[in-house]
């Protein structure tokens, strides 16, 4: 039995590897809060950080530059013009389904656009707000 | 049936050119990161547009790719510069691109081979919006993500098709 266990461990480990945007939007929401008790995501507050303008990157100063203005369409890469699928989970069901992936993207698009890692309370209001929708 | 097997020989030579030059579909043995890695940002390029120095300088740059900070778990980076070393393109053929500048990553629009493909494209269709520049093969190329760039398949911005 004893040799079972890492071996259901690892099942267990796999098995998480997928979820919903809900279950992805609460580990988010818990860690946000642990530093305010009273935090509740705010599909309000999302709307406005999508599209705030940061001064980190000339290129790229808002999550809309490359996403576009409406996430439930496709948006187009400012760079190379590589077209993005949408990023609104209602359009494009792939979206916020691998933690480990909405991770990655946090890390490398915060660091792109604002110049600093996102907290948690931006990334839960965020995916309020794509899960909701202008 | 020498003559004839000569003949043959000959006769599918630059044929065989085309198809080469028209198929980049990608080498087998693509690790799954190539894909989301490389072609989450841009076209996940066919390896066989740098040569393998190039593409050594590229990987050991990405904190610094094109502006953007690429940057790879070591295990990750190193699987997929495998895949692009051992699939590079020949230097004879393709040239080296090298840095445009000092510190800047080898560009695979740079090579000699890529420049004279492109050579009738004129410069304002590589600053199109739709464009944005000669990286952005699937601008054009409207079947690169598959790997085929016929010359029929290529549509310019405006929809004019390049035959026409």
């Amino acid at each position: 039995m004893k040799a079972l266990i890492p071996v259901m461990l690892g099942l267990f480990a796999v098995a998480a590897q997928a979820a919903t945007p809900n279950e992805i939007l609460a580990g988010y929401r818990a860690e946000a809060a642990k530093h305010n008790p009273r935090y509740q995501p705010s599909a309000e507050l999302g709307a406005q950080f999508y599209t705030r303008l940061f001064s980190a990157s000339a290129k790229m100063p808002s999550c809309s530059s490359c996403h576009g203005d409406d996430p439930s369409r496709s948006g187009s890469h400012v760079v190379t013009g590589k077209a993005i699928g949408p990023l609104a989970p209602g359009a494009n069901a792939e979206r916020f389904t691998d933690p480990a992936k909405v991770e990655k993207w946090f890390r490398r698009n915060c660091g792109e656009v604002l110049g600093r890692a996102c907290s948690a309370a931006e990334k839960a209001d965020l995916i309020a707000f794509l899960m909701r929708g202008r | 049936m020498n003559a004839l097997r000569l003949l043959t020989a000959l006769l599918s030579l630059p044929l065989l050119g085309v198809a080469q030059a028209d198929d980049m579909r990608l080498p087998a043995g693509a690790p799954p990161a190539f894909q989301s890695e490389c072609g989450a940002c841009h076209l996940a390029f066919p390896p066989r547009l740098l040569v393998a120095e190039d593409w050594r300088r590229v990987m050991a740059g990405l904190d610094q790719h094109f502006g953007d900070n690429a940057s790879l778990d070591e295990p990750t980076r190193r699987v997929i510069e495998a895949y692009l070393v051992g699939n590079a393109g020949k230097p004879n053929k393709l040239g080296p691109a090298g840095p445009a500048s000092p510190g800047e990553a080898p560009r695979l629009t740079a090579t000699a081979w890529f420049k004279r493909k492109h050579h009738e494209v004129s410069p304002a269709y590589w600053r199109h919006a739709d464009v944005r520049g000669p990286a952005n093969c699937a601008a054009c190329h409207k079947q690169a993500a598959a790997g085929s760039y016929r010359e029929r398949e290529i549509v310019m911005p405006g929809g004019r098709r390049w035959q026409d």
